[in-house]
Parts: C-alpha cells; sequence; structure tokens
C-alpha cells in the first residue's frame, strides 16, 4: 500500500511523502483520528531545535500524542474499529534493568522517525493500547502527555523515601497541571502546592491545597519531594527554588525539557541529601497504567478537559499548519487536531 | 450497505509496447491494482470490495491477491463489460446476485490505477454518496484548458477558475445509477462514457471531493516514471 506521510521538510513547510507498507509484515495498522501538539513538535516546526538537528531529522512527520483506530491486524487479534492510544516509544531490545525509555537503541516518533501525521500508522504489535468506551477522544488525544506523569510517579515512588506529607509541582503549563491532579489522586492524604509563575493560569488548579507565585512564596513552605515541570531556561531557577525550598533529604523529579545546560546549586543538593530523578518520556506500561488510572478514576477526565483549549479539524496541509499556528498562540492548553486528510 | 468497484478493465494499449495491462506493472514491488485495493481494505465501512477484470485477466487478479494480500473474505473478482459503464453494470450485478440491492446501498468506483488515493478521498466519496446519491472525485484545473471541436482551431476557452480535473472514486447510489443508465438509448450509452455526466445530464445533483493533485492515473510510461519519482525521499529546503 502506498501510504501517505505528512512531513516537515523545513520550518513551516509540510509535504507529502509516499512511502510503500506490505499489510502482511506483522504490524498494526492504525488509521488516526485525534492528534495533539506538544511543545517538542513546536520546536521542530518553528526552527527552534537548530540547524544542525534539523538537517539531520528532517523531513520528518511530527506528533507523538496521538488515537485511533485499528483498521487491520494481520493476526487479527485486535477487532478492526478498536478504538487504541499509540505509544511513540519504539524499543528494538528489552533490557531487565533499563526502562525501554531509556534505552539509547530506542526510536521515538516524531525525533528522530516519523511521528503520527499519516494516513495510516504501521505500528508494532505492543504499541497500541485499547481505550474504554467512556473515553473523551480529545482528552484521550494526549495521552502520552499524561504518561510521562504517570511515568514520573512511578519512578519517584520507586525511589524516593517514604514521607509524602507535602508535595510542590513546579509549572503551571499542561504538564504541572496533569502531574499535580495525579498526584492529588495518587496521594489522597497529601497536601499538593503548585508553584508558577502566571497567576490567570494558577486559578485552573482548582484541585490543589494551595499555589503560590514564584515570587511570592512565603519563607515558611516547605515541601518533601518536588516535580519541576518547567523546562527551558525557566528550569533554572525553578530548581533552585526548590533546592531552597525542600527539607533533606527530599526528592526532585525532573520533568522538564531544556535546550540549555542549566546551572543548579550543587552546595545545597550535598547539604540536603537531595535526590535528583531524570524522568523523560514513557514506555508501553505507562499507557497501560495511565489508561487504568483513567478507568477507576473518571471524574479527572472532566479536569483533563479543561486542558483543551481548541479543536481543530485537519483536512489539507494547509489546516495543519493553521493548527500549528493557532497552537503557538494560545497561552494555555492543548490544541487537538481532528484527522480527516 | 457500502460496496468498491476497483476498474481494472484496461488492456494496456495507451502503455506502449508491453503485452501486460498496465493495473499489473509493477511499483515499488507490487502490482499498482495492489496498492489500490489495500487502501480499499483499511476501509471498514466497505462489505465488499469488488474488483473487475477483463475477462483473459481474472485468474491473474486472483493470483496476486492471493500472493500479495492472501485470504481476505471482501475481496470478490468479477468480469467485466465492454466499456467503463458496462463494467460498474457488471459489479452491481453481481452485488444484486449476492445479496440483492436495497435503496440505500452505495458504490464507490475507482480505477484500478489511481493507486495513491487517500483515507479522506474515500471517507468524504462514502459520507457524500450516502447524502447525495452522486459524487465525482476532482481538482481545480492547473492549465487552461481549451476546446476545439476539429482539434486544429479553438472553438472556445472556458473560464478556468470554473474547470476542473476529473478523478477517481466516482460514487453513486446504486439504485439511482442503474435506473439512469438503464433508460439510456445503446447510442447513447455508447456516448456517455462518464457515469457522473448521465447523472449530472438528469439533472441529479453530483457533489464534487476534492480530489489530490498527486492521486494520478498511471496510463502512460511518462506516468510510472512520474509515480516512481514520487517516492524519492523529499529534499529538505533552505
Amino acid at each position: 500500500m502506498i501510504n501517505q506521510i505528512y512531513q516537515l521538510v523545513s520550518p513551516r513547510q509540510y509535504e507529502v511523502a509516499y512511502k510503500e507498507f506490505s499489510l502482511n509484515d506483522d504490524h498494526i495498522i492504525v488509521r488516526p483520528t485525534h492528534l495533539s501538539i506538544c511543545r517538542a513538535d513546536q520546536r521542530y516546526y518553528t526552527g527552534k531545535r537548530g540547524k544542525e538537528t534539523l538537517a539531520k531529522k528532517l523531513p520528518m512527520s511530527l506528533i507523538h500524542e496521538g488515537i485511533g483506530k485499528i483498521v487491520y491486524d494481520p493476526k487479527k487479534e485486535f477487532k478492526v474499529g478498536t478504538k487504541v492510544v499509540m505509544v511513540p516509544n519504539t524499543p528494538t531490545e528489552s533490557d531487565e534493568i533499563i526502562a525501554e525509555n531509556y534505552l539509547e537503541s530506542s526510536k521515538f516518533r516524531s525525533s528522530g522517525f516519523d511521528g503520527f501525521m499519516q494516513d495510516y500508522v504501521f505500528l508494532d504489535r505492543d504499541r497500541v493500547v485499547p481505550l474504554f468506551k467512556e473515553m473523551d477522544p480529545n482528552v484521550a488525544a494526549f495521552i502520552e502527555l499524561i504518561t510521562i506523569s504517570m511515568h514520573a510517579l512511578s519512578r519517584f515512588e520507586k525511589k524516593a523515601h517514604s514521607r509524602r506529607n507535602v508535595f510542590g509541582v513546579w509549572g503551571d503549563g499542561s504538564l504541572g497541571f496533569i502531574t499535580a491532579l495525579l498526584l492529588k489522586r495518587a496521594y489522597k492524604n497529601s497536601k499538593v502546592i503548585v508553584f508558577g509563575k502566571n497567576a490567570h493560569k494558577l486559578e485552573r488548579f482548582s484541585f490543589v491545597d494551595q499555589s503560590y507565585q514564584i515570587d511570592n512564596i512565603p519563607s515558611n513552605v516547605r515541601i518533601d519531594h518536588a516535580f519541576e515541570c518547567v523546562g527551558g531556561i525557566g528550569s533554572q531557577s525553578a530548581i533552585n527554588q526548590i533546592i531552597d525550598t525542600i527539607t533533606p533529604e527530599g526528592s526532585i523529579s525532573l520533568l522538564g525539557v531544556s535546550e540549555y545546560p542549566v546551572e543548579v546549586n550543587t552546595r545545597m543538593i550535598l547539604e540536603k541529601g537531595i535526590t535528583l530523578i531524570g524522568s523523560s518520556r514513557s514506555g508501553r506500561q505507562d499507557f497501560v497504567n495511565t489508561v487504568d488510572f483513567l478507568k477507576e478514576n473518571q471524574d479527572i477526565i472532566e479536569y483533563l478537559e479543561t486542558l483543551i483549549e481548541s479543536v481543530q479539524p485537519v483536512k489539507t496541509i494547509q489546516d495543519i499548519i493553521n493548527a500549528f499556528e493557532k497552537d503557538l498562540t494560545s497561552s494555555w492548553g492543548k490544541t487537538i487536531m481532528l484527522w480527516r486528510i | 450497505m457500502i460496496y468498491a468497484a476497483i476498474l481494472a478493465g484496461g488492456k494496456g494499449t495507451r502503455m506502449g509496447n508491453i503485452s501486460m495491462p498496465k493495473q499489473f506493472l509493477t511499483l515499488k514491488d507490487r502490482p499498482i491494482i495492489i496498492h489500490t485495493i489495500e487502501k480499499f481494505i483499511l476501509n471498514d465501512r466497505f462489505e465488499k470490495i469488488i474488483v473487475i477484470s477483463p475477462k483473459e485477466w481474472l485468474n491473474h487478479t486472483k493470483d496476486i491477491i492471493k500472493k500479495y494480500i492472501g485470504e481476505e473474505e471482501r475481496i470478490a473478482v468479477t468480469e467485466g463489460g465492454k466499456d467503463r459503464n458496462e463494467s460498474i453494470m457488471s459489479g452491481i450485478r453481481y452485488i444484486d446476485e449476492e445479496f440483492g440491492i436495497n435503496d440505500e446501498d452505495i458504490i464507490v468506483t475507482h480505477d484500478s490505477v489511481r493507486p495513491f488515493l487517500t483515507h479522506r478521498i474515500i471517507e468524504e466519496n462514502i459520507n457524500y454518496a450516502l447524502e447525495y446519491g452522486a459524487v465525482d472525485t476532482a481538482i481545480e484545473a492547473i492549465d487552461t484548458i481549451i476546446q476545439s471541436e476539429d482539434g486544429e482551431s479553438i472553438s472556445d476557452i472556458p473560464v478556468r477558475s470554473t474547470m476542473y480535473q476529473g478523478q477517481t472514486p466516482q460514487s453513486f447510489n446504486i439504485k439511482k445509477i442503474v435506473k439512469l443508465y438503464k433508460s439510456l438509448s445503446e447510442k447513447e450509452k455508447s456516448i456517455l462514457t462518464d457515469a457522473c455526466k448521465i447523472c449530472s445530464l438528469n439533472g441529479t445533483t453530483v457533489k464534487i471531493v476534492p480530489g489530490e493533485l498527486f492521486n494520478i492515473k498511471i496510463t502512460t510510461p511518462y506516468d510510472l516514471k512520474v509515480a516512481q519519482a514520487l517516492f524519492k525521499e523529499s529534499t529538505v529546503h533552505d
């Protein structure tokens, strides 16, 4: 079959590429239905990734957050029409210690190989996780983002000490929102405090116990563990603020991606015996855990719906560009593309 | 119910000195018609995908489907007629014999030599055929179209913005197209080779689905070269 792949060829320019696939290569074939734009996609789209990276990686199809329906399974294990979330991390080996998303041999959609902006996506058998009937498809479109928080929580659970009275979440964007929401639900007896830059964004965190603007934190505030969801150059001040606020032997989970090297106050990390936990992307198990979690906690889907800023039907390449441009101008939440191309 | 008819009636006369019909020529290691059929298999709204082939190529068509696609119960291969519309009617006869025809049944007809069609084009054909009863796929004309009655001088130059180039699929409410076709005289049948034209002349609204520039029909050696070139990696623009 000739598959159309919508690739970014240079900043702000998409073209169709054509690739030949066989139906019988033991791939699950998924027709994408709802795709969600990530900040990482925007860094490619706007050309912020730097000339060298762009020259190496483009042309490439973007988007690694999305759902679709199964249209073909050569082994007929999945029923045609099954709604699934697609897993962008694609391991080529397994390791008993290192998780699939940290293996250097793993490939990741829309970062090294083609993302989900295709007529049909051909996936390895274990790279799809079925959704449940009640799941809002626009929220399901960004399940991948939720798995990032879920993955960080499971790493935290394995590596951090057991006192969990107060959590601090730095970052008032989508990832901070989701992480705070999951913490609040996973640790019902703990207090969750959000630290952010923008008052109008912090107002949306109605479910947390407390929120502070980062330039106005009372001196007596203390937290046991922190989750940094800031990213970019802002990571630096966030991490240093966390180091000042955290009680000794606490853990800091780092989730925010930065293009720049970040300077942190290692003297105080040493003095307080702080554990830094790096956390990046997610694997199949995190998708399974996330879908199960959402199924058991369906009321939080309503909170997640408030993250949807815009839903854009996409039928042409111009519609793709319009969706990316609209996403760039929105200060909050997620842009979902209804994939009708 | 929703049916697909892949029209593989051509015998390759336009492809030059080639003994095999053009739909069987190889593009990326697979016959063109296989690429086309596979796009239809991936749409689960089709009850049956009927491949319509010239009589002498029926076995060959069945063999390559088995070889490249395997057992797929939704595919049926049947013999075509003397021209395009007769082939469509032949597909419809097959449907009638196997399943009977209901008022709302539609058929999406497609050239076997247009393997680049997309999911959207098929979906919109289905949706509009269910709603309007007749659908054509077309793109806006790029070149100016000139009309000539005698082939030597211009008789008219229509306004380009109102000109479109027809592609396929063309999709119809089955009962409607059969009724219209049967009402034609033999002479009309020989002139009206385009099923959408039959609908349009009758006053039926034929809805246009936007095609794609790349939804090309591979009928000449030049087309095959273009098709092969489309697979080359995109170039990165500075």
